[in-house]
């Protein structure tokens, strides 16, 4: 250090302050984080949420049962479905409302559909965001597919209210079922196109083997959920340990981190999951097609749908994560309370500490691999 | 471990500061002394056979006419896959409670959401700001008495139904 002091502007040792986003690409909706940095290396960066509020939960308040699923549809647009169906269940369980055997495969069929898109998205732009322009093209091919097969399902390519309270909304044609066998066939072999095109680059794994590591303490400490927590080798998935609709009679494994590139729990092991969850949903899609029974979609539930004072905080496994519903009834039509807890709002708390010490460009990297999603964070 | 061995223990080890456990509804909640919460979240996270090792949510619920304000913690263990539900009773216009940020790290974010939304000050906290809504928004939205402003920051926060605005 010299004695006199440096040029105004230069060489100074102060930290820099930048605003990233929140109209920044990579931050896939808009959040924001003010980030300190000493030169390029990351001596804090805040997340500052909010952008996207929109009081879902007094909005649940306000509206009857029935008349609450659409809403639901918008705490994370890219896996509504999940919403849907963990808000359903809660109403389920209060009023003690059976839920037709072809309503819950129905349901099991359109949520692994919607995992994948999920998860399409997720990889897509993780590419895209470090530089990877080409797989994010691809992914989004596939999923105009699966875009098109809700569609038909439901007749909403995004915002489905498929789900209802008592089954689903309308039952998949035996025509819609090949389609989707169709498209398992087509879509299998991608999976490896998409490994080679993305997953096995030498730059890709570069840019991620050992960034942003997650210790299994600090996934628990965190709440980290879903492929975050299973990236930290934690062998934890709703659906095989607090089961739910059918998923105990299908067969799928868990995947979890196995670091085969860099350390357990970084950047590549939640890719890595990712991907594999992706295969696991065209099995458990597989056998739901062909263990589907026939039979209504929905059963009968009363128009006033009043359930009993009492409350019940139902999980599922969303693409990111365990989404859980809690919801208090007073005995009214209206619901006394609805709490949305979703993973990307525990995923988000944790990238303060995680981003300490690392790369300005590895922040990037690392809101990725976590997937994010800003709605769901904001609700 | 069910909720009522889970109950029994934490009686005889902090007696008189959890009460009213209820067993037989779907998913059993017991009421916690407010000063002892964050001793018995500590005992709950780390004791063996216990292992509570995340706090799955955390929220509150508004009560008006019991003028009390409940704040609600979910804990939920990977280890032994049992939960349990805890609740802490506030009075309703001086809502405070000793922060559980040191136990569990996600606590942060948790409380400053309930913080932000329902006027709940935790003491302790390291950081305790809004978070959804900006920092000079008056008043707590998910309380049930709630009354929205007529305008923020110069912005109407009403809106003309569209079928008027069309037929004007």
């Amino acid at each position: 250090m010299s004695e006199t002091a440096p040029a105004r502007g230069f060489y100074t040792e102060e930290d820099m302050t930048i605003s990233v986003g929140p109209q920044h690409p990579s931050t896939h909706g808009v959040l924001r984080f003010v980030v300190k940095t000493d030169g390029e290396v990351i001596s804090e960066a805040i997340p500052d949420v909010g952008y996207l509020h929109r009081s879902i939960e007094k909005i649940g308040e306000k509206v009857t049962y029935h008349g609450y699923v659409p809403y639901t549809d918008r705490a994370d647009y890219l896996a509504a479905m999940f919403a849907n169906q963990a808000f359903c269940m809660a109403a389920e369980k209060l009023a003690g409302t059976d839920v037709t055997r072809r309503g819950e495969f129905c349901r099991v069929i359109a949520c692994e559909l919607n995992r994948i898109a999920s998860h399409l998205i997720s990889v897509g732009t993780f590419g895209q965001d470090i530089g990877a322009m080409t797989p994010f093209v691809h992914a989004l091919r596939e999923r105009e597919t699966i875009n098109n097969l809700m569609e038909e399902i439901c007749g909403a390519r995004l915002t489905y209210n498929y789900i209802r309270i008592g089954g689903v909304g309308y039952d998949i044609l035996p025509e819609t079922c090949a389609k989707i066998g169709e498209f398992l066939n087509h879509f299998e072999p991608i999976v490896d196109e998409f490994n080679r095109l993305l997953s096995g680059n030498k730059i890709f794994i570069e840019r991620l083997a050992g960034v942003a590591v997650v210790s299994k303490e600090d996934a628990f400490s965190y709440n980290l959920v879903g492929p975050n927590l299973r990236g930290s080798g934690v062998k934890w998935d709703i659906r095989r340990d607090i089961p739910y609709s059918v998923y105990p009679e299908l067969e799928f494994d868990v995947p979890v981190g196995m670091a085969q590139v860099g350390a357990l729990g970084d950047s590549y092991d939640r890719y890595w999951v990712r991907i594999r969850e992706m295969q696991e949903s065209c099995k458990i899609l597989r056998q739901c097609l062909q263990m589907m029974p026939k039979g209504p979609a929905i059963s009968k539930v009363p128009k006033k749908f009043r359930p009993p004072a009492g409350e019940y905080y139902a999980r599922v496994e969303a693409p990111r994560g365990d989404m859980g519903f809690y919801v208090v009834s007073d005995g009214s039509e209206y619901p006394y309370r609805v709490r949305i807890r979703t993973g990307s709002y525990t995923a988000m708390s944790i990238i303060d500490k995680i981003s300490k010490g690392i790369m300005l460009a590895d922040l990037i990297a690392l809101i990725g691999s976590l997937d994010v999603d800003a709605p769901e964070i904001d609700r | 471990m069910d909720a009522q061995e889970i109950y029994a223990s934490l009686d005889k080890l902090f007696p008189g500061k959890v009460s009213d456990l209820k067993a037989e509804v779907f998913e059993p909640y017991l009421n916690v002394d407010k000063d002892a919460i964050v001793e018995i979240c500590r005992f709950l996270r780390s004791a063996p056979g216990f292992k509570f090792e995340v706090l799955s949510d955390l929220t509150a619920l508004d009560w008006p006419k019991e003028e009390k304000i409940q704040v609600v913690y979910h804990l939920f263990s990977y280890a032994h896959n049992h939960q349990i539900v805890l609740k802490v009773d506030l009075a309703r216009d001086n809502p405070k409670v000793a922060t559980v940020e040191n136990v569990w790290k996600v606590a942060n974010w948790f409380e400053r959401e309930v913080y932000d939304l329902f006027g709940v000050i935790f003491e302790g906290h390291s950081d305790l700001r809004r978070i959804m809504l900006p920092e000079d928004w008056v008043g707590f939205p998910l309380r049930k008495d709630y009354v929205e402003q007529e305008e923020y920051d110069g912005i109407s926060t009403q809106r003309a139904p569209l079928v008027e605005k069309l037929l004007r």
